[in-house]
């Protein structure tokens, strides 16, 4: 990346835009506080991956079609706070559009300029220390798709280390999927809840008040099983915690 | 054999309520896993390894053809015999004929899971041919009427006790012959040196097949394969047409991998590669080995998925590495997948030879977290591979009625943003009627399959993006 962009297009996902605004607004807050304009590109929805992951090819195709549209009315970069939703628009549209090339050079454009949120800011930007402040106990769950799918992997940890005040605890086997998996969860729901189970008993053990993703969407599963467990552990999402600053 | 219990639905509850097969599963592959790191860490440049094993097996699987001839034309000129099999009867037909023709009463086997898949231990003792395994695993699972549940580790299910009281149920062990693994091993070695004295065909597996000096290799770790390739005066191999590759060098690349991505071992102790009959290809006829070698390649729909879209899948090389490390495998076993080959290369290959007719449930039964692709030595892109078997279930009408109602209908209101807001608006509403602090302990419908275990959370009564729009409109 040659220069650093002074306005970017929030892909906000659809389960921030729903479930968890604040995330979103979260995300703002922390881009407009490092000198960055957002736009959000109106009319943006889902953008085809649990079409996608079920097997739904003609259906996703039409979401995917959908939000490219939204996202090439400018040539800004793209800043998506999710790995999964940020693997499908940057890995998995080229894959489905291979028979239709005017979509496809679109999606093509889009891999060069999507990034997802922590990598863009590490990246792109080049900053870890985003002036943030905390006084959480933090353990951090490597989402799947961002880790295996885009690589995110010492982007967060970079962030999460200059937290002011915030006290790191290590989890183990924090790379191993909380069983979300989008429908998994619910198409095999005793699978699913036995791998959550596995990764509450890591997220307690290890001491942390609080976990951080970069998905909301693993996010809910896992606040989720911890509060039917009665624990008062919080799920946030990076951007949560990185928007507080250091002077909030 | 048949599998019990029938669906996978039952399988998969009965293995979960197994917390002794969980605890031995998880406590396993943790090891396993860890030493697959160590052993990789110690082969520099082990990243460039995996990418030229999976270029040789690429290479090799596009001109396949060219490299089968190759190889049939060097096992025949060194005296050896090829026999074609296209189906799973064929191959188990051409076997059981040849122990039938030349008065085979006694079959030592070795590991071999193409000879699983093709069901030739059944074939063979319908035809009064006594089997006996001699992997120390599979002796087991053969003494316990078992079907193995890993395709490297074939008791990975079972405890060390568990393999005690067999042995004393069915060889009449004493006590102390079933003291600790050491004892039980010698008594098994005992009992089997016997079986390999008096067999009168050996039956061996392949791991790799070697176009171009017509070799089979086979790699364990108890030395029981290489007497079954030597003693008995008959030696077939039954090898899948895909475990060809072309030169003894390119063996060794493999070779490396596998032992390394399997066990963490440097190479497997026992990596034999075998070149037919006594005397073949030598001068002077050597004074062992045995006097027949019998190749036969198994097909069994190879060829048609080499055709299709999930022709990487054949890359595989059998290592169970992407079985160690998936955390649905970690939770259920291999038994739970109802097939011979468990875990996610399972999920693939299983439905991809055999149809999805019976096997739609495996390629749904992973989160797609994509370990498996992680580890795997041939960088065979596992979750694509389910993916494509997922969009050919919805493509011949096997997906739920109520999935793709969810899915249309999501694609019906995001690809019209007006609806979408009015129905994220609704569905607000109605989740706000159910929730508690926000979050609901009991869905309706198909989402209480989420609530039984994990709580759901309410939507925005105000979404982001109308949050952004009134904020859009206070600046201005």
């Amino acid at each position: 990346m040659s220069s650093r962009p002074a306005r970017v297009q929030l892909l906000v996902t659809c389960l921030i835009d729903r479930v968890f605004p604040d995330t979103g607004m979260a995300v703002v807050t922390l881009l407009e506080r490092l000198g960055v304009e957002v736009q959000v590109p109106v009319g943006q929805t889902c953008c085809g991956q649990p079409a996608f992951n079920a097997g739904y090819v003609d259906d996703a195709r039409a979401m995917a079609r959908h939000t490219i549209d939204v996202l090439t009315k400018t040539s800004d970069p793209i800043v998506v706070p999710s790995g999964s939703c940020g693997d499908m628009v940057i890995h998995q549209y080229e894959a489905i559009l291979q028979d239709d090339p005017v979509y496809l050079a679109k999606a093509r454009s889009l891999h060069e300029r999507t990034h997802e949120l922590t990598k863009f800011l590490v990246d792109v930007l080049g900053v870890e220390d985003v002036g943030s402040a905390s006084t959480d106990k933090i353990t951090y769950h490597a989402c799947c798709h961002g880790l295996r799918g885009l690589g995110v992997k010492d982007e967060p940890l970079a962030l999460l280390g200059h937290v002011h005040g915030a006290t790191f605890c290590p989890m183990a086997e924090s790379d191993v999927c909380c069983g979300f998996g989008g429908l998994f969860s619910v198409k095999l729901p005793d699978i699913s809840s036995a791998m959550l189970d596995r990764k509450l008993d890591r997220i307690q053990e290890s001491g942390a008040d609080t976990v951080v993703v970069t998905d909301v969407s693993c996010g809910m599963h896992m606040q989720g099983g911890l509060r039917r467990r009665g624990s008062r552990v919080q799920v946030k999402h990076l951007a949560d915690v990185l928007a507080r600053g250091a002077g909030a | 054999m048949s599998i019990e219990p029938a669906t996978f639905d039952a399988r998969t509850h009965k293995a979960l309520a197994d917390t002794a097969l969980r605890k031995t599963l998880r406590d396993v592959t943790a090891v396993i896993l860890d030493s697959r790191a160590a052993g990789l860490a110690r082969l520099p440049h082990s990243d460039d390894w995996r990418d030229h094993a999976r270029r040789i097996r690429a290479h090799t699987l596009s001109r396949l053809d060219h490299y089968v001839d190759q190889f049939v034309d060097a096992v025949e000129s060194k005296g050896g015999q090829v026999f074609y099999a296209g189906t799973a009867s064929d191959a188990v037909s051409y076997i059981r004929d040849l122990a039938i023709a030349k008065r085979v009463k006694l079959v030592a086997k070795s590991k071999s899971m193409v000879t699983e898949e093709i069901e030739l231990n059944k074939g063979l003792e319908s035809a009064g041919v006594r089997v006996v395994e001699t992997d120390l695993g599979e002796y087991i699972v053969q003494l316990a009427q078992d079907r193995p549940s890993h395709i490297v580790m074939p008791i990975m299910h079972m405890t060390r006790h568990q393999v005690a009281d067999l042995f004393k149920q069915k060889l009449g062990a004493t006590d102390e012959e079933v003291a600790d693994i050491p004892e039980m091993t010698q008594l098994a070695r005992r009992v089997l040196r016997q079986e390999f004295i008096n067999a009168d065909m050996g039956i061996s597996g392949c791991n790799f097949a070697v176009a171009e000096t017509g070799s089979i290799t086979t790699c364990t770790n108890e030395g029981n394969g290489r007497l079954c390739t030597t003693m008995p005066r008959i030696h077939v191999a039954v090898v899948g047409i895909e475990r060809i590759v072309p030169t003894v060098h390119d063996l060794g690349v493999m070779l490396n991998v596998l032992a390394r991505s399997s066990t963490g071992q440097n190479l497997t102790v026992y990596s034999n590669i075998v070149n037919g009959a006594r005397g073949a290809g030598t001068e002077r006829a050597e004074g062992d080995g045995p006097d027949e070698f019998h190749v036969v390649l198994v097909d069994n729909g190879r060829t048609a998925v080499l055709g299709s879209e999930r022709a990487e899948i054949l890359y595989c090389i059998r290592c169970g590495a992407c079985l160690n490390t998936c955390p649905v495998f970690q939770q259920i076993g291999g038994h739970a997948y109802g097939a011979v080959y468990p875990g996610p290369i399972g999920a693939v290959l299983t439905p991809s030879l055999q149809g999805l007719e019976h096997f739609n449930d495996l390629p749904q039964a992973s989160s797609l977290c994509g370990a498996c692709k992680d580890v795997c030595p041939v960088r065979i892109d596992i979750p694509r591979m389910l993916l494509s078997l997922r969009a050919t279930s919805v493509d011949t009408g096997r997906s739920p009625a109520w999935v793709g109602l969810g899915i249309h209908a999501l694609r019906w209101v995001s690809t019209r943003p007006a609806l979408f807001r009015l129905a994220g608006a609704a569905a607000a509403r109605a989740t706000r009627l159910l929730a508690r602090d926000n979050w609901i302990t009991k869905m309706p419908g198909h989402l209480s399959a989420w609530t039984k275990t994990r709580d759901f959370p309410a939507l925005a009564t105000t979404s982001f993006q109308e949050r952004w729009q009134a904020k859009r409109r206070g600046a201005r």
